[in-house]
C-alpha cells in the first residue's frame, strides 16, 4: 500500500501495513481502522490485542471432528449430551455455527476443511477424509450426514462420500437441497428446481 | 465507445474464482466472444438470483455490462444445466477435466465457433455415451487440431516418408510420428502400436460416428491415453490438475 511514510510515526504505519494484508482491507479502510484505534480508550484497544493473541495461541484443532476448540476435545464433542450416533460433514468450522444456530441438530460434527475440487488441485488427500473414515470405523455410527456445500465442489465431495461410506453400512444422508427460504420462484435455477421437485413433502 | 454498454451471449462457465465476501469471477467460453472473464456480485449468498445459473458446467444466456476492466454480471439464464453430468460423481470428474483443458489451450477474447460447439457436443456425448474414455480421447485430439497442435499422424516427420504398418515412434517433441529408423537416434519418442496409430488417425479424423463403432481393448485405451497426455503434458509445460483427481477417482473405482 501507498501510505507516505514519512509524515507520521512509524507505529501507525505499521499497524496500517498489517491490517492492510486483512481480506477486504484496502489501504483506506487500513488507515481509517488505524486513526480509530489511535483515537479509541486504551482498554479497548488492549483487550482487542490480546484477542488477537489468544486467537493463535490457545486454539487447536479438536481430535476428533476438526472443531476449531481451545483444549484436545472441542465444546460439541465434549458435550455428554450430544446424540453420539451420527455425524454431520461440513466443509469449514464456520459451518458448524451456521447449523449449531439453527438448534435443531443434536448429533456431532466432522470439518473437513476443505471439498474436493479437481480444477484446483484439491484431492481426497488434501482434506480430512481419511480421519472421517478412521471416526467410522471405531464407533457405533449410524447415520453420516453430508451437509456439504450445494456447489459443484461441494456436490462432487458428497457424491464421492457416498460411495466409500456406504459400503461400510452406514446410513447415508444428504441435507434436502431446494429452494431457499425467502426466495422468489421464477428466479430459481434448473437444478435446484428439479431437485426441490424431486425431494417434494407432503404438509404436515 | 461504439459498442453497446450492455450485451448478451450465450456462455459455459469454464473456471469459477473466489472473490472477497460473496463475489466471484467467471471465466465463460461463449459462441461469439471466445473465452471471457466477467465479475458476479454476490453469488455466493444464499439469496443470490444467479447462483444457481452460473455454477461450473452450466450453459446459460448471461447479460453483461461492460466494465473498465472486466465485465459485470447482470443477469443469467440457464439454457441446459447438465444435470445428468452433475448427478453422477465420474461424469462430473470427466467434465471438468475437459474444461479445464479448454481453458489451459484457450486465449481469452479469440472467437472461435467450431470449438464452442464441439465442447457442447463433447458434454451432451459424456452424459449419452457408454466409452466415456473415448468421448474425452476425442475432445483431445480434436482440441489439439483446432489449436494448432495437430500432430502428423500420416509421415515421418524427419524424412518425410509414408509410414510403413509397423510399430512407429510418437515423438511429443517433434510434432508427430518418426519411422522406425529415425525414431531410433530420435529421444523421447514413445512407440505406438498399429491398431494405437490407425485409432489415433480415426480420432484425428473426427469422424465419431465411425470411431464409436470400433471395438477398442483395454491396452489399446490405456496406450492412447498414455501418449496423448504425454503429447499434452508436453505443450502445456505442466500437469491438468483434474487429471489427478480423475486417475485417484479411477483406482479407487
Amino acid at each position: 500500500m501507498e501510505v507516505n511514510q514519512s509524515n507520521t510515526a512509524d507505529s501507525v504505519n505499521r499497524l496500517m501495513q498489517e491490517l492492510a494484508k486483512l481480506p477486504g482491507i484496502g489501504p483506506k479502510s487500513a488507515q481509517r481502522l488505524t486513526y480509530h484505534l489511535l483515537r479509541t480508550q486504551k482498554e479497548y484497544v488492549i483487550a482487542l490485542a490480546e484477542a488477537l493473541i489468544s486467537l493463535k495461541n490457545s486454539t487447536r484443532l479438536c481430535s476428533v471432528c476438526f472443531n476449531i476448540a481451545d483444549s484436545d476435545f472441542c465444546p460439541i464433542c465434549r458435550n455428554e449430551k450430544r446424540d453420539k450416533s451420527s455425524i454431520c460433514v461440513v466443509e469449514q468450522p464456520q459451518d458448524i455455527l451456521a447449523m449449531e444456530h439453527s438448534g435443531i441438530y443434536k448429533g456431532l460434527y466432522h470439518v473437513l476443511h476443505g471439498a474436493i475440487s479437481p480444477t484446483d488441485g484439491i484431492g481426497i488427500n488434501d482434506i480430512r477424509i481419511e480421519e472421517l473414515l478412521i471416526r467410522l470405523k471405531g464407533k457405533d455410527i449410524s447415520e453420516v450426514i453430508l451437509a456439504t456445500n450445494p456447489t459443484l465442489e461441494g456436490e462432487q465431495t458428497a457424491m464421492y462420500l457416498n460411495k466409500i461410506i456406504v459400503p461400510l453400512g452406514i446410513r447415508v444422508t444428504r441435507l434436502a437441497r431446494g429452494l431457499p427460504f425467502g426466495t422468489e420462484l421464477e428466479y430459481a435455477d434448473d437444478v435446484t428446481l428439479t431437485r426441490a421437485l424431486e425431494g417434494r413433502q407432503e404438509l404436515k | 465507445m461504439s459498442e453497446p454498454r450492455d450485451y448478451k451471449t450465450e456462455a459455459i462457465v469454464i473456471k469459477k474464482t473466489k472473490l472477497g465476501e460473496a463475489d466471484r469471477i467467471l471465466t465463460f467460453y461463449t459462441p461469439h466472444l471466445g473465452k471471457i472473464q466477467a465479475f458476479a456480485k454476490g453469488v455466493r449468498q444464499p439469496k443470490s438470483k444467479m447462483s444457481g445459473h452460473l455454477e461450473l458446467l452450466t450453459y446459460s444466456m448471461v447479460s453483461l455490462a461492460r466494465g473498465k476492466n472486466i465485465a459485470t454480471v447482470t443477469g443469467s439464464q440457464t439454457i441446459n444445466g447438465f444435470l445428468t453430468i452433475k448427478n453422477d460423481l465420474e461424469l462430473t470428474s470427466y467434465a471438468l477435466y475437459i474444461i479445464e483443458l479448454l481453458n489451459q489451450f484457450t486465449e481469452e477474447g479469440i472467437e472461435d465457433y467450431p470449438l464452442f460447439r464441439m465442447l457442447l457436443d463433447v458434454l451432451d456425448k459424456l452424459s449419452t455415451e457408454n466409452n466415456r474414455e473415448l468421448v474425452l480421447r476425442y475432445f483431445e485430439v480434436q482440441l489439439l487440431d483446432n489449436v494448432g497442435y495437430r500432430p502428423q499422424l500420416k509421415l515421418c516427420v524427419s524424412c518425410h516418408t509414408q509410414l510403413k504398418p509397423v510399430t512407429n515412434q510418437f515423438c511429443p517433441s517433434a510434432g508427430g510420428m518418426h519411422c522406425p529408423a529415425c525414431g531410433r537416434n530420435g529421444s523421447f519418442s514413445y512407440p505406438i502400436s498399429i491398431n494405437g496409430l490407425k485409432i489415433f488417425r480415426l480420432l484425428q479424423d473426427g469422424n465419431y460416428n465411425t470411431i464409436r463403432r470400433l471395438k477398442i481393448t483395454k491396452e489399446l485405451s490405456i496406450e492412447l491415453e498414455r501418449l496423448i497426455h504425454l503429447y499434452i503434458k508436453y505443450l502445456l509445460e505442466k500437469d491438468i490438475k483434474s487429471l489427478t483427481w480423475l486417475e485417484a477417482l479411477k483406482r479407487c473405482a
